[in-house]
């Protein structure tokens, strides 16, 4: 009997249907991986396996029995257990904290630590996660989070472990390490349900695939039936090729690092001596487990504050102070990390959005004191048409576009004041094929005008297939740049876990890096 | 239970949420009203009697909306950028506290310089008062919230020293109050009869100028950008603390206007009691108006219309008149409500 | 300068600086607990008001002084409801709802007590707690007479300290507490209601504030007046912030500025001191405050989600 079946499960949002009788079973010591392009429906789809969501209709049944929908309680008391992709631990509480939270009896007058520290460590051993349970979680790194969060379901009995994009946030070798403990877990009996985009990991791992495609399952395959470009295919439907590199030009430096640090030399990510070089023709690709500084570089270019130390050289120019309206003005295009939050004002239009980097220009205002709209939205209406954004005209709320779309108005505004540096802070992520393809065609044919671009990714794939160089941050600090293709996955992965010698720093960042990526 | 936004909030539906807010309030007051043993009908119409009934009436109702417009502008242009500026109340008397320095003997220019010149002192000293929250909020992160709510007890103890000690007016038979202000520096009246006088109209040009400025300037869009989202306008280049001190020095102006209109327009003379409580009131005049200047017009004549209508409710069916209070705290409460719903709907279930 | 050292050796002054504390206590834990819940609680100085009004009124309508805390705190606990479905769930602007909960709460408590009695001119009064010596430990010198000798409500309060620090500290109900002000997310994936957690928090809180208000209807004084609470409730928050959020250090901040009203009250009465107009000496909790926020703002470890509303099934 399979441990977990769903049958038929619906969910719509309006006119949305976000999952379409969904049917699925998963087996003991199984590994199924889930895979689907975003907004596919996976995550809908696992809210409601876990209770966050109540499927309008459809039976979720573990080892047959029916399992009381919309609460996260019951799946828990049930035997599923979940790992989100972003993750849900409380930072200034203690490791041991955040796993007994709901373990025991709300109502009781005290908490039995005792023994709730012995299970732990006990567990702990069993499955070779080892973990601190007095740290805080704020002081732990990625995978030692994962780790708790692993061991937070466990210990509560999980018998279907579910992972979301877990190897998101990991270096090749952690993500090795993850897949190491997720083989003795199966081994032990648990079924896992693995949900990813990456295709080489779901072949590495999972016993099972099946794919779903807007809202519905569109195909199921075992794993040594399947392989790359079968699985791709399945995922996105039609065939959407993203562009290829064409060959390098080589032009004069228009982004030049010697030396800059930033305050706080104590925390990871802090700058830390960072020397970098950007050429126009060149697309310079950062590699880097996130929170290692490629943030606070991001900041720093966009001009969103100062450095302490060293210089910055811009077109030849050396910058003394720097802020975003002088970065601007010096021809910078930037696009956000997170392009919700700090790309677009959701509630303001979109003309509004796209003259927010030029509201004092003669092509925006009178006097730089009064907005000139019909001006602004003249210029909106040109952007829309020529950047492909799909919306209602100029003066559309921005909240109501699709992801792609306001990257593409991002995309729109850093681009049209023709810069000649741009600064990529994983312009992709979250995006379909689709927008994909277009972000990437637009950076590649930026760099063919003769563009220097630098790209932070956390995706080494993403990165293999646009940079000319690549240069890998960890703790602050930022490798030599070296050609792509000069060095393989396995090697970057290194870099990126902090043990590679050709990272410049004091030996000792190289054995704290031991510690933090092969403590188990 | 889910929140969802709609995809278009009509304008109907926008405009309607504070009229459903009013009457949800009056509803809930008028349950007061039967608790207390008064005919509900007969009730509101004596308060609707009281504000508007009369010439009379209806002039009162226009004189005490003057500090309100003003404070609800003030408190308006603050929110919109999520400043949370709940100091109007010691603002305002900053500005009368100003009007009296200078107003009472200290300079004379002709009316015609006059008046503006000490609407310009009362302003600053309003916008003043709040560079110390303002900064403490810029660059130490103290929340604001508390800060301003504080600064209100400080700066009201300080204008009873001040009109208890150094500036007590020896003329005034003993009663605790500063020199009148001297002629050239009174607002005119603008009626033959009645106290209402040419504050009304400084008002009203205040809202429209308000409103043209955060519709057209690029000041106005750089609050907005702050209030909506401030991480996005700090990547486009706006300086967040910039934007904020700027919004505050406005907000904190346009509440001392309001101690101006009430010393130079009204009393003539600084008293401790020369707000009762204009500067909260501002927060429900604000809410009513959802943040839009020239709605601030009609939601300082209503609230104003509550408060002078309360006064012959009071005394034709035996009501305290703190039912006027009970009505403006509650109407904040309705309007955060229906706006809400205004623009998200709630489903049941998951 | 003898004069005010003599004030602060005097038992007397410790004394009233236990009763002037007592009510800034139940305030501070009680906004305390609401915000390492993740809940600004605005409404502090409206539920004061409140509690001070229908604790004094139970009394007055003949009830006994216990049933008057009882009633005050269900009423603040009601009120705070009212604030929880707003933040809590219906996720609204916390500041905002602060604010109208407090306009319309004091209004309310005035209305109703002038429609109660309508006609009085001077405050009736009540007879509130009187003083219980605890029996041996009030025999002990200065410390007996001036902590052990207060009215129960004030021992209520110191023993509302260690209560709420056990409670927050130590017992898994005080953990989701904590972990929802921290992290709502994490405490839903752990299968307990964040919404849940939250409006009892702020409901909780929310009583304690009101009996704070009752104690000073009920305790330090014996009849209600208009705006008697007078800003106490922004200086419990403004504590809160100078306490970094823990129990302990909000005590001690309460003491600090108990202490100083008390101080200033009989620094007052000194021949000298009185140079000084008493509006200044008035004026002094207030800026206190603010140099204290001033100077713990930056250092403060503030709950993560504070301010956050969380909405099921949402992405972080």
């Amino acid at each position: 009997m399979p441990v977990l079946q769903l049958r038929n499960i619906t969910k719509r949002f309006g006119s949305l249907t976000a999952n379409d009788s969904i049917d699925l079973s998963l087996a003991r010591g199984e590994v199924l991986a889930l895979l689907g392009e975003n907004g596919a429906g996976k995550t809908t789809l696992m809210n409601i396996l876990f209770g966050h969501y109540r499927a309008d209709e459809g039976l979720i049944e573990i080892d047959g029995k029916p399992l009381l929908p919309g609460s996260t309680e019951a799946a828990i008391s049930a035997g599923i257990g979940m790992v989100h992709q972003h993750f849900t631990l409380a930072d200034n509480l203690t490791v041991l904290e955040n796993i007994t939270l709901g373990t025991e009896p709300l109502w009781s007058w005290r908490q039995n630590s005792k023994a709730a520290r012995q299970k732990l460590t006990q567990m702990s051993s069993e499955f070779g996660l080892v973990i601190n349970p007095d740290a805080e979680i704020a002081d732990l790194s990625v995978g030692e989070r994962q780790r708790v969060e692993i061991l937070k379901a466990l210990y509560r009995d999980a018998r279907v472990l579910i992972l979301d994009e877990p190897t998101a946030v990991l270096t090749p070798q952690e993500a090795d390490d993850l897949f190491e403990t997720l083989r003795s877990l199966t081994a032990k009996g648990l079924a896992i349900i693995f949900i990813s985009h990456k295709l080489h990991e779901i072949l590495a791992i999972s016993n099972r695939v099946a794919v779903l495609r807007r809202g519905a399952i569109v195909g199921e395959v075992k794993t040594e039936n399947a392989d790359k470009s079968l699985l791709a295919e399945m995922m996105v439907g039609e065939k959407i090729t993203r562009p290829t590199p064409r060959s390098i030009k080589h032009g004069k430096a228009v982004l030049r690092l010697e030396n800059v640090s930033t305050k706080g030399a104590a925390t990871s990510s802090s700058l830390q001596n960072i020397d970098l070089i950007i050429n126009a023709h060149e697309i310079v690709g950062i590699a880097g487990v996130s929170g290692n500084g490629q943030a606070e570089l991001a900041d720093l270019l966009s001009g969103l504050y100062q450095h302490d130390s060293g210089s910055i050289e811009l077109l030849g120019e050396n910058l003394k102070s720097i802020s975003t309206r002088d970065m601007l003005s010096r021809g910078v295009g930037r696009i956000p990390e997170d392009r919700h939050k700090s790309g677009v004002v959701g509630d303001m239009q979109i003309w509004e959005n796209l003259i927010s980097e030029d509201l004092r220009s003669k092509t925006t205002s009178k006097f730089g004191i009064f907005l000139d709209k019909s001006k602004a939205i003249n210029r909106a209406e040109d952007l829309i048409a020529k950047y492909d954004i799909r919306c209602k005209g100029p003066l559309a709320e921005t909240k109501l576009l699709s992801g792609g779309n306001i990257q593409k108005l991002i995309l729109a505004r850093a681009l049209s004041p023709n810069p000649s540096f741009i600064l990529a802070n994983q312009p992709v992520r979250g995006l379909d094929e689709g927008a994909i393809a277009y972000v990437q065609t637009q950076l590649l044919e930026a760099r063919d005008r003769g563009v220097g671009i630098l790209l932070i990714s956390e995706d080494l794939d993403e990165l293999m297939a646009l940079s000319d160089k690549i240069a890998v941050m960890y703790h602050g600090k930022l490798s030599p740049a070296f050609e792509n293709g000069s060095k393989t996955i396995a090697e970057i992965g290194l870099m990126m876990a902090g043990q590679e010698s050709s990272l410049k720093g004091t030996p000792q960042a190289g054995a704290v890096a031991m510690e933090g990526a092969h403590a188990n | 239970m889910q929140i969802e936004p709609r995809a278009n909030v009509s304008v109907i539906r926008a405009a309607f949420a504070p009229v459903s807010a009013v009457l949800v309030t009056m509803a809930i007051c008028s349950i007061l009203i039967v608790w207390a043993g008064a005919p509900v009908l007969e009730a509101w119409a004596s308060m609707v009697k009281g504000a508007v009934g009369s010439r009379f009436a209806l002039t009162e109702t226009l004189t005490r909306s003057i500090p309100l417009m003003f404070t609800g502008l003030a408190i308006a242009v603050a929110f919109k950028s999520k400043f949370y500026n709940i100091g109007a109340e010691g603002q305002l008397y900053c500005g009368a506290l100003a009007v009296t320095y200078f107003g009472t003997g200290m300079i004379t220019l002709p009316p015609m310089l006059m008046v503006p010149f000490l609407m310009l002192v009362g302003a600053v000293a309003g916008g003043l008062i709040l560079i110390v929250p303002v900064l403490l909020k810029t660059h130490l992160k103290v929340d604001e919230v508390v800060t301003t709510l504080l600064l209100n007890f400080v700066i009201l103890l300080f204008v009873s020293f001040l009109i208890e000690g150094p500036w007590k007016d020896p003329m005034a038979m003993g009663w605790p109050q500063a020199a009148s202000i001297i002629d050239e520096g009174v607002i005119p009246a603008m009626l033959a009869k009645g106290r209402l006088h040419y504050g009304f109209v400084f008002a009203v040009i205040a809202a429209i100028l308000v409103w043209a400025f955060m519709r057209f300037t690029v000041w106005g869009y750089e609050i907005k950008a702050v209030g909506l989202n401030a991480s996005a306008a700090a990547f486009s280049g706006i300086s967040i603390n910039t934007t904020i001190i700027r919004t505050a020095m406005i907000s904190g102006g346009l509440a001392g206007l309001a101690g101006v209109s009430e010393v130079a327009g009204l009393k003539g003379y600084l008293t401790l009691d020369l707000s009762p409580g204009f500067g909260y009131t501002g927060i429900a005049v604000a809410m009513l108006a959802q943040l839009h200047p020239l709605a601030i017009i009609p939601a300082a004549l209503f609230l104003s219309g509550i408060y002078v209508g309360s006064d012959s409710m009071s005394r034709a069916v035996n009501i305290p008149t703190y039912i006027a209070d009970v009505i403006v705290g509650m109407s904040v409460l309705a309007i955060l409500v229906s706006v809400m719903l205004s623009k998200y709907k709630i489903k049941w279930g998951k | 300068m003898m004069d005010l050292l003599e004030i602060i050796l005097s038992t007397g002054f410790w004394a009233a600086t236990i009763r002037i504390v007592s009510p800034l206590i139940f305030g501070t834990l009680g906004e305390l607990i609401c915000e390492r819940a993740g809940v600004l609680n605005l409404g502090i100085e409206g539920i004061m008001t409140i509690g001070a009004m229908a604790g004094w009124m139970w009394v007055y309508q003949g009830g006994d002084l216990w049933g008057g805390v009882i009633f005050a705190a269900t009423v603040g606990g009601i009120f705070g409801f009212l604030h929880a479905i707003f933040t809590v769930h219906l996720g609204l602007s916390q500041h905002v709802t602060g604010i109208g909960i407090t306009l319309f709460g004091s209004s309310l408590s005035y209305f109703v007590y002038r429609m109660l009695l309508p006609s009085a001119t001077t405050p009736p009064k009540i007879v509130p707690f009187q003083t219980y010596k605890i029996p041996y430990l009030s025999d002990l010198p200065v410390v007996g007479e001036a902590v052990f000798s207060q009215t129960p409500l004030t021992y209520l309060a110191l023993l509302c300290v260690p209560l709420v620090w056990y409670m927050l500290q130590r017992t898994p109900i005080g953990l989701a507490v904590r972990m929802a002000g921290e992290n709502p997310v994490a405490v839903e994936a752990q299968g307990i209601n964040v919404l849940a957690v939250r409006t009892g928090a702020v409901v909780v809180g929310s009583a304690l504030m009101a009996i704070g208000g009752a104690f000073i209807t009920m305790s330090a004084f014996d009849a209600f007046f208009f705006g008697m609470i007078n800003g106490r409730g922004w200086i419990c928050v403004a504590l809160v912030i100078f306490a970094s959020w823990r129990p302990g250090k909000a005590f001690l901040g309460a003491m600090l500025f108990a202490g100083l009203e008390a101080f200033q009250v009989r620094a007052q009465q000194i021949t000298g001191a009185s140079i000084i107009p008493y509006q200044f000496y008035l004026m002094l909790p207030y800026i206190l405050s603010i140099v204290a926020m001033v100077f713990m703002a930056r250092k403060a470890k503030y709950p993560h989600a504070l301010l956050v509303p969380f909405r099921r099934g949402e992405r972080v």
